[in-house]
């Protein structure tokens, strides 16, 4: 049984910054794949690349050695242009601190990605309205993020990163600036995302929610420690503490 | 990302901070104003000239006296009439270029017709002067030659003179006027020739000097203040002037070397050089007014620059969901396009109140023309893109990342 092509694969990956004559390897020689359907928790202390290497699997960085390759291409080798069309129509990003526009509304953050797709503005409300639907804010559509707690924050913010059905969601520490309990629901939603067949990444400090995917890879500064896929089925969402 | 996008994006950012973006654009509206004034001051003199221009007719030339010595002593040029009725005649027989001519003296006075009266110019004349000037009647007729030779008592009116002594639908032809007491019959009214030169009467010149200015001290029988003379064609205008003067000075006797007493001008040639120079003092007006288009379009950058400061997360944002450098370079651009349009607009507009208020309470006449307008626009587009530009730049030059690390 052949393996079908990964979506992501990264070999011998190094990213190292140079400031002031100072090299910082942030991550070093890391190479794993990630499969199509498949939801993974990176954990490792802070300053061990983590946001690092998701910056790379979401084409916002290149590496300094090494090779990115999404569905077998090597991002390194396609132009700024193309790479901002794919984070457009194949990544879905979710920050920890939501990363909303201040002045637009709900469905309007919802809907912009969709603006560097090329989509008509009619069909792109449309589309973002289901979006907002998908994860339980449409009702909120209208309100601007000042105006929406953390957890709605980050729910709008999932329902951009989706709306474009992206091939990957990376979340950076998603739930960092959430109480536990909003916390579990937005790891509930992911959970429940993945369930469809969603491929997520997911960065995160708390070893409860790692355990939760059913793979962990482990950094420590910047080298991958560990690459764990527990058989363990996902949690149903009463399970979440 | 389109340019329609671009300027939706643009105009929902400017609505945000509606007095930001006034206070931004007010440069370009003060320069673009300035302009649009400028140049509606200057093309409505222009257009006052070509109408003087038009209304002197085409190839006139016209002879004034010039200096008079007496004793040696140079007098003022005109304080001595030197020209004379048959300067006028030898001037039509003698030069063969010269179409028309006629002498002409003028004064002021009322004229009353019934309980209407007016002060107007009363020119004393002879048919030849509407030859010159081309200026057809509107009804009636020119004086006759018994008319002429016997000082009659008639007068031709000038539409303005017509229509402040008449009633609308009043008939001029046949109805008497008096001028110095003197009843003299309307024979005919001219057509319009523009608001400076309706403002007049004609009586033939004999019944000017015999009738009115006969006592005059000045006057000798023979005089005439000025001649017209028209010259047949364009190309000839300079050969005429120069016969007209040799023959002019041998029958004034003006010694060789001394200063002619008489001028010869071409005053449609004098006003288009004036109308030079008006066009060259608007240029320099509209040159200062673009000082301040300049600094409209510093101001502009200025805030853009800080705009892009304050905006770099959004930038950052915008780009890691798929937005590439030129869709941000074009966002930016399209905003410093829409301050400038909207500057520009505004200043059309409060240029065209500017100058129609100037145009009322100075009583000068403006011309707007979509010339100036459309160049005050495309100014205030090149504005917005050279100024535009470098913040634009700046800002798709961000790196994501980093752009999206900053708070
Ligand atoms: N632009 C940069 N210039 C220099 N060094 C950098 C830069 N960005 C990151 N680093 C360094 O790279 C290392 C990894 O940073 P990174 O942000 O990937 O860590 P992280 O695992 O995401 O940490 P955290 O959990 O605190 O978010 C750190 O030592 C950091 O100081
Ligand atoms: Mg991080």
């Amino acid at each position: 049984m052949s393996a079908p092509l990964p979506l992501i694969s990264l070999r011998s990956v190094s990213r190292t910054y140079r400031t002031d004559g100072v090299a910082v390897t942030a991550v070093r020689n890391v190479s794993f794949d990630i499969a199509q359907g498949e939801i993974v928790a990176v954990m490792g202390p802070s300053g061990s690349g983590k946001s690092t290497l998701m910056n790379m699997i979401g084409l916002l960085d290149l590496p300094s050695e090494g090779a990115v390759h999404l569905e077998g291409a090597n991002v390194a080798e396609l132009s700024e242009d193309r790479r901002s069309s794919l984070r457009a129509r194949s990544i879905g990003f979710v920050f920890q601190s939501y990363n909303l526009l201040a002045r637009h509304n709900a469905i309007e953050n919802v809907a912009l990605p969709l603006v560097y797709c090329g989509v008509g503005r009619k069909a792109r409300l449309a589309r973002a309205e289901a979006s907002l639907e998908a994860v339980g804010m449409l009702h909120r559509a209208h309100h601007f993020p000042r105006q929406l707690s953390g957890g709605e924050q980050q729910r709008v913010a999932i329902a951009r990163a989706l709306i474009a059905s992206p091939l990957i969601v990376l979340a950076d520490e998603p739930t960092g600036a959430l109480d536990s309990r909003t916390g579990a629901e937005i790891l509930a939603l992911f959970a429940a995302l993945n369930r469809t067949g969603q491929t997520i990444v997911m960065i995160t400090h708390d070893p409860g929610i790692a355990t939760q995917c059913r793979r962990t890879i482990r950094l420590h500064d910047g080298e991958l420690v560990s690459d764990e896929t527990t058989a363990g089925l996902l949690p149903k969402r009463s399970a979440v503490s | 990302m389109t340019m329609f996008q671009g300027f939706q994006i643009a105009l929902h950012a400017l609505r945000l901070n509606p007095l930001r973006s006034f206070l931004t654009m007010l440069g370009i509206v003060i320069g673009v104003a300035s302009i649009v004034t400028v140049f509606a001051i200057g093309s409505g003199a222009q257009l006052r000239l070509q109408e003087q221009i038009r209304s002197i007719g085409a190839n006139v030339l016209m002879i004034t006296p010039g200096a008079v010595y007496q004793g040696g002593v140079r007098l003022k040029d005109g304080s001595k009439l030197t020209m004379t009725e048959s300067d006028v005649q030898a001037i039509l027989e003698q030069i063969p270029e010269i179409q028309a001519a006629a002498g002409s003296i003028a004064g002021t006075a009322q004229i009353i017709h019934e309980s209407k009266n007016w002060n107007t110019t009363i020119n004393g004349t002879t048919t030849g002067h509407f030859m010159v000037r081309d200026w057809q009647l509107a009804t009636g007729r020119y004086f006759s030659g018994t008319e002429e030779a016997s000082a009659g008592k008639v007068v031709i009116l000038g539409s303005t003179v017509a229509r402040e002594l008449f009633a609308p639908g009043d008939d001029p032809i046949g109805a008497q006027i008096r001028i110095m007491k003197v009843p003299l019959e309307v024979v005919g009214v001219l057509d319009r020739k523009g608001p400076a030169q309706d403002d007049v009467a004609f009586v033939p010149l004999s019944t000017a000097k015999l009738r009115f200015l006969g006592s005059a001290s000045n006057i000798n029988r023979d005089s005439v203040a000025y001649i017209i003379a028209k010259v047949a064609a364009d190309g000839q205008m300079a050969g005429a002037r120069s016969e007209i003067e040799s023959l002019l000075r041998q029958r004034h006797r003006v010694p060789a070397g001394q200063e002619d007493d008489f001028k010869v001008q071409d005053p449609a040639a004098a006003m288009e050089a004036q109308q030079g120079a008006i066009r060259t003092v608007a240029l320099l007006l509209v040159a200062i007014a673009s000082v301040s288009l300049l600094v409209g379009g510093i101001s502009i950058m200025n805030v853009m620059i800080v705009s892009v400061t304050e905006r770099t997360r959004e930038i950052g944002i915008r780009r890691a969901l798929g937005g590439r450098m030129r869709d941000i370079r074009l966002q930016f651009l399209c905003e410093a396009l829409v301050l400038c349009l909207l500057g520009g607009a505004i200043g059309v507009a409060g240029g065209i109140t500017l100058s129609m208020t100037v145009a009322r309470m100075a009583g000068w006449i403006t011309s707007i023309d979509g010339e100036a307008i459309g160049l005050a626009l495309v100014f205030s587009i090149a504005t917005g893109l050279i100024f535009g530009f470098y913040p634009a730049h700046k800002a798709s030059r961000l790196s994501p990342i980093e752009a999206l690390k900053t708070e």
